[in-house]
């Protein structure tokens, strides 16, 4: 057990070792001459030298990638260009906020889309599963912004019943906050549900067709009795799995539904960053979300393997 | 008579596979859809009422008409037929950014899955850590970095999709390495791109197309969401995304039909394809 949990550890700090560079490479690499892109095409050729060396960018590439991973491992993640100030704080503050939206989708998808994929595996073959499933899948592909608009233009354009921004007045009640976040939350539902119902419905008809199920109903046991008892604790183990590589499509979506709704979280940042060509700002979020996503996936899969003594001493996936 | 029945049923599983997709109806509707947008794609300027550039400044914002059947827009443009005529970039960027995708990604998992051994375990990782992020912060990044134009988009886009297409065909190549034709033609001499590509690709060419037309859907969600976040081709041609980007802080002031309309278009693409996608991988499945 130990052995596996260092295995997987140890595998990823490689991978978040190999996003590094990727990020290091999109973000410094790539984008050519950070100090002309600054000051522009007219700036004077002494100036961007300057800034060159202020920034650092005249270095060689190893040092400049050693003195990054270096700083950011020391939580020193640079100066944003854009509001020319340190990029924690700000992230900081993103984080939270994205946080907050990111749990109530999960608070409200996890039960729907554990509910769908059970009631679509129990009417297996009928039309409910595959208008469940079909549903699921279109939701699960249509864009956060064009379900945003739609729920934007029904609830607070013709209803008025809901605001269209997500940001609450400061110092407003969690009840308000609460309100404020219902429609952004609703696109990331959306592109949830479709993922956690697909799961859930193929682990519930695998306990369904399995022996023990089989003896369990021959047994006499009702049908509900054998569904919450037997059929559902082994079918949700592997829900749990994907409900965690799925933040990372939560947080893309973040991107989008945080734009749409004006909401300061982490997606915005990245966004404005990216528009900004602030790429300090952008590689520092890109890189927390993969870290996010990273102790996602590693507390799902610690959590699989607790669960289920059979995975204990199996091969990583 | 059974003996009169089994090859009948025998008969009808031997039937084409357009045969069978045709018996769907979500095949039949998703294709109509497909087909539809296809068709504006191509002929969009001809079959739009207005001409989709033709500002009119004394009828701006205004709500759908019968002249206007989805209204006009802040500069007084035609809706719908700004609609009609958008489908065209969408389906130009994502079917070749896709292509791409596919092509490589069954190339580079043909490699992984037969080859095996170290290269396969790194490329493992790094497909890894290109997976621990959402594909749209990477494209984001690279197009922010890389600037955008239709090239870059079906180029970062195809290799975005290469290491996830690259998976699913390695685990398939891997499933048919196990099979008895595979040591076969290895013991008759044949070289290692024969075995790949003659020997192999052909019976993971299933799970190649299903790997398609399920991308296919996610390059028009990725070129829609790029243009909506202001990093889509600017030209002169009108364009989903970009509209919807340029419009929809209008959306608080209740002019909804500028935004709602190419957003509908959108999920109508979307949904068209999936329905495709979900019909191909029903009937190879079997």
């Amino acid at each position: 057990m130990a052995i596996y949990l260092l295995r997987r550890l140890g595998l990823a700090v490689i991978t978040l070792w190999l996003l590094s560079v990727i990020v290091f490479f999109a973000g410094q690499v790539l984008p050519g001459n950070p100090a002309r892109s600054i000051l522009g095409p007219l700036a004077a050729e002494s100036a961007v030298k300057a800034l060159d060396h202020q920034l650092g960018v005249d270095r060689p590439l190893i040092t400049q990638y050693f003195s990054w991973i270096g700083g950011t491992l020391h939580g020193n993640l640079g100066e944003s260009y854009q509001y020319q100030s340190p990029v924690e704080p700000l992230l900081q503050a993103a984080l939270v906020n994205s946080a907050k939206l990111g749990a109530l989708a999960l608070i409200v998808i996890i039960p729907l889309g554990i509910l769908g994929g059970v009631v679509a595996a129990l009417n297996a073959g009928r039309p409910l599963d595959r208008i469940i499933s079909l549903t699921g899948l279109s939701a699960a592909t249509v864009p956060e912004f064009v379900s945003g608009i739609v729920v934007i233009t029904i609830f607070s354009v013709e209803l008025k019943i809901l605001p269209a921004s997500a940001a609450a007045p400061a110092g407003s009640s969690f009840l308000t906050q609460l309100r404020y976040l219902i429609l952004p939350a609703i696109p990331l539902v959306f592109v949830l549900f479709g993922y956690i119902a697909r799961i859930a419905r193929a682990g519930t008809i695998e306990a369904l067709e399995s022996d023990y199920v089989r003896t369990a109903t021959l047994k006499g046991l009702k049908r509900h009795v054998v569904i919450w008892r037997h059929v559902l604790r082994n079918s949700l183990l592997p829900t749990i799995t994907v409900i965690a590589t799925q933040t990372g499509y939560l947080i893309g979506g973040l991107i989008v539904v945080e734009t749409l709704f004006n909401y300061r979280g982490i997606g915005n940042l990245i966004f404005h960053a990216a528009n900004a060509k602030d790429f300090p700002m952008l590689e520092a979020g890109v890189l927390t979300i993969g870290v996010v996503y990273m102790v996602a996936t590693l507390i799902a899969d610690v959590t699989t393997t607790l669960l289920n003594p059979r995975l204990r001493t199996g091969v990583i996936r | 008579m059974p003996a009169g029945i089994v090859p009948r049923e025998a008969e009808r599983r031997q039937q084409p596979a357009w045969r069978l997709l045709l018996d769907r109806p979500t095949f039949v509707i998703g294709a109509a859809i497909l087909l539809f947008w296809i068709v504006c794609a191509v002929f969009g300027t001809a079959i739009a009422p207005h001409n989709p550039l033709a500002q009119q400044l004394l009828a701006t914002n205004m709500p759908p008409s019968a002249a206007h059947w989805f209204g006009t827009d802040q500069l007084g443009r035609d809706v719908f037929s700004r609609v009609l005529v958008g489908a065209r970039t969408i389906l130009i960027i994502a079917p070749l950014a896709t292509l791409l995708g596919t092509v490589l990604g069954t190339a580079l998992g043909l490699a992984l899955g037969y080859l095996g051994g170290i290269v396969d375990m790194l490329v493992g990782r790094l497909v890894e850590a290109v997976l621990a992020l959402p594909a749209i912060v990477v494209i984001l990044l690279f197009v922010a970095a890389l600037g955008v134009s239709t090239i870059t988009l079906i180029l970062v886009i195809g290799f975005i999709f290469t290491p996830l297409i690259a998976r699913t065909v390695r685990s398939a190549v891997q499933v048919e390495g196990q099979l008895d034709y595979v040591p076969a033609a290895r013991l008759l001499g044949e070289r290692r791109g024969w075995m790949m590509f003659v020997e192999i690709l052909p019976n993971v060419f299933p799970t190649v197309l299903v790997e398609f037309t399920v991308r296919l859907g996610y390059a028009i969600f990725t070129v829609a969401t790029l243009a909506f976040l202001g990093f889509g081709v600017q030209i002169s041609t009108p364009n989903w995304g970009t509209d919807i980007y340029s419009n929809y802080v209008l959306l608080g002031a209740g002019y909804w039909w500028e935004t709602l309309f190419p957003a509908l278009a959108i999920a109508s693409l979307i949904i068209a394809i999936n329905l495709v996608a979900d019909s191909v991988e029903q009937v190879l499945a079997g």
